[in-house]
């Protein structure tokens, strides 16, 4: 066992995903085998050898600081799921206590 | 009826020249395709959305450019089906997931842009595994597409809608993301042609993310140089996208037209065979070498010890890439949200609209990803993936040293059927074993039909592997096998689909 599932409902949280207590068992069954699968990296890759993060070998990439329009207001908020006087309403973020 | 029916088994070579001299017009054209969507989707479902009067609009311009005597590109005119991965201002873009249903983009994709300004007709939307990750389009939060060749198959993914709509003669271009083989496994398994173009060589601007190191967009077509032809149009660089190669864009089209492999040293690929490859499959391959060598081409074997491991490298990568871009979602500032009735936080209807909006797949690759990037465990399995990046790219430059091209198969088997392997991650992801070495080191690929498998009649593509930023060369041997196949059989393979015909289809086989 890689992946216990006090771990996966730890990592649900992380993700800020609610899951269901059914879906927490049956991804944390899954979740060991693919963790089991993928650990085999370890086997070949030693000390010394550089990490890749990314193909494409580009460093310090510039372009000319173009005044270009904006969105605006309302192409920005026209898909929002809910604005109010010209913003994005939001659901409270902070608690009472 | 009967010349709209032949319209739509037209390459797209040939309909823009059709349209260029004035045989036909760009509306007909594209009505014959609309008019073929509506007779087989319902069989296919390739399409999440189909737009037809911007769809008549933008042929309407190319008929009215050509009436006004101004020139015309390639493929103005010709009919497109496009990933819904890429944002459309007039048409929603949903990725295939429940989160972003009817989301309607602000802005276009450069992608989008580009194939706007060539006069390419965008027929609307097509199916997708949810966020581009899968292998058979069963992720899709809208129910999976249907593979033409047997309506009880997969199409393959994630690009599967693309690759249906274009198998299904809905049209004769299509558009995909190839994150780990997503265009090249539904090209095999459809038989057509697919190709992921080096990565930085297509614009990744207005492409919702999923990994944003290995996305890369590229052609569907029923023909290489129907592929290579959209390549040139959809590809070079873009200033808005950083990681966008500022080279000049391979001269594939001339490379689709010069079908010549004598005296090309092509090796093959001692790692992608063997155990888990379907016998079928072997033995087309095998046809395909012995064909290229009977072309004049010099065949060896080439060795890439670390191809074994791409596979968990690829699981590793991904989903970390995936788990910090899916963050965006966030049910604030655009799409699905759940909870927001007064008595949840901010935090709490973000957690559970994302458990509302994404699908098994996504969740487990959000929290695989949240769990390899994690403090403790980054260095075992985020690091050590992108150790084996650097081996695998070593390999290949190892490869490349010995010979012009890599072959091998482009997936272990044909297409399986829809439900196989829906809730078995691990056999959903040996469908990309042969594809994900070339998105960790960021070279191109293409897949090329190669005939069908004896024990199913279903295709089997030959993937052709080049070095960075020279797609030509496999479009050179890909055309090559394609001449030296067509002229063997006598027809395009893709004519002996009959997954339509059998379901009754009205509109009949698309034959030519």
């Amino acid at each position: 066992m890689s992946i216990t599932r006090d771990e996966v409902a730890h990592l649900a949280h992380l993700s800020r995903l609610a899951l269901a207590d059914d879906e927490l068992d049956h991804l944390a069954g899954q979740l060991d085998v693919i963790i089991s699968a993928v650990a085999r990296v370890q086997e070949v890759a030693a000390a010394g050898i550089p990490p890749t993060t990314h193909a494409a070998d580009l460093v310090n990439v510039f372009r000319d600081d173009v005044v270009v329009a904006p969105l605006g207001a309302e192409a920005a908020l026209a898909q929002a799921p809910a604005a109010e006087q010209g913003r994005f309403r939001v659901p409270r973020i902070l608690t009472e206590e | 009826m009967a010349i709209e029916a032949e319209l739509t088994t037209l390459t797209a070579a040939q309909t823009a020249k059709a349209i260029a001299v004035g045989d036909v017009s760009a509306v007909d054209v594209t009505r014959a395709h609309l008019d073929r969507i509506a007779q087989t989707d319902v069989h296919v479902r390739a399409f999440l959305h189909v737009a037809a009067d911007q769809a008549l609009a933008a042929a309407r311009a190319v008929d009215g450019r050509r009436a006004d005597g101004q020139p015309l590109g390639p493929l103005a005119g010709v009919p497109l089906a496009l990933k819904d991965v890429f944002t459309t201002a007039d048409m929603p873009t949903t990725c295939g997931s429940a989160i972003l249903a009817g989301w309607q983009p602000p802005y276009d994709a450069t992608i989008t842009t580009r194939l706007r300004r060539a006069g390419v007709v965008i027929l609307g939307k097509t199916n997708m595994d949810e966020f581009a990750m899968g292998s058979s389009t069963e992720n899709s939060a809208f129910g999976p597409s249907h593979n033409p060749w047997d309506l009880s198959r997969v199409p393959g993914g994630s690009s599967g809608g693309s690759a249906a709509a274009v198998a299904a003669y809905q049209a004769p271009l299509g558009i995909g993301t190839d994150t780990g083989g997503s265009i090249r496994q539904p090209a095999a398994v459809c038989g057509l042609v697919g190709v992921k173009p080096t990565y930085g060589g297509s614009s990744r601007y207005g492409l919702v993310a999923f990994a944003s190191s290995l996305d890369t967009p590229g052609p569907l077509a029923r023909t290489v140089l129907d592929a290579a032809l959209l390549h040139e149009v959809m590809s070079g660089h873009d200033p808005c996208d950083s990681t966008s190669l500022d080279s000049p864009v391979p001269p594939v089209v001339a490379a689709a037209t010069h079908a010549d492999v004598a005296g090309l040293r092509i090796g093959v690929v001692t790692e992608l065979s063997g155990d888990g490859y379907s016998p079928g499959v072997l033995a087309r391959f095998g046809e395909a070498v012995d064909l290229l060598e009977s072309l004049g081409a010099k065949i060896a074997e080439v060795s890439c010890p670390h191809f074994g491991y791409a596979l968990p490298a690829y699981y590793l990568i991904a989903p970390s890439e995936c788990s910090s871009n899916l963050a965006r979602f966030d049910a604030m500032r655009y799409g699905l949200r759940v909870g927001d009735d007064g008595s949840h936080s901010a935090e709490e209807v973000m957690s559970l609209t994302r458990e509302a909006g994404f699908g098994a797949e996504v969740k487990r690759r959000i929290m695989l990803g949240t769990y390899a990037l994690s403090s403790g465990y980054y260095d075992a399995y985020y690091g050590k993936a992108q150790q084996v990046r650097t081996l695998i790219i070593r390999d290949f430059a190892a490869a490349f040293d010995q010979v012009d091209v890599l072959i091998s198969p482009t997936t272990p088997t044909t297409a399986f059927g829809i439900g196989e392997r829906a809730d078995d991650p691990m056999a959903m992801y040996l469908a990309d074993l042969c594809t994900i070495p070339c998105n960790l080191a960021g070279n191109a690929a293409i897949s090329v039909p190669c005939g069908l498998a004896p024990e199913d009649g279903l295709p089997v593509g030959l993937q052709i592997m080049a070095p960075v930023l020279a797609d030509d060369r496999m479009y050179r041997v890909g055309a090559a096998v394609e001449a030296a196949l067509d002229a063997r059989r006598g027809h395009p393979l893709l004519t002996e689909a009959k997954g339509l015909a059998q379901a009754g289809n009205a509109g009949g086989e698309a034959g030519r």
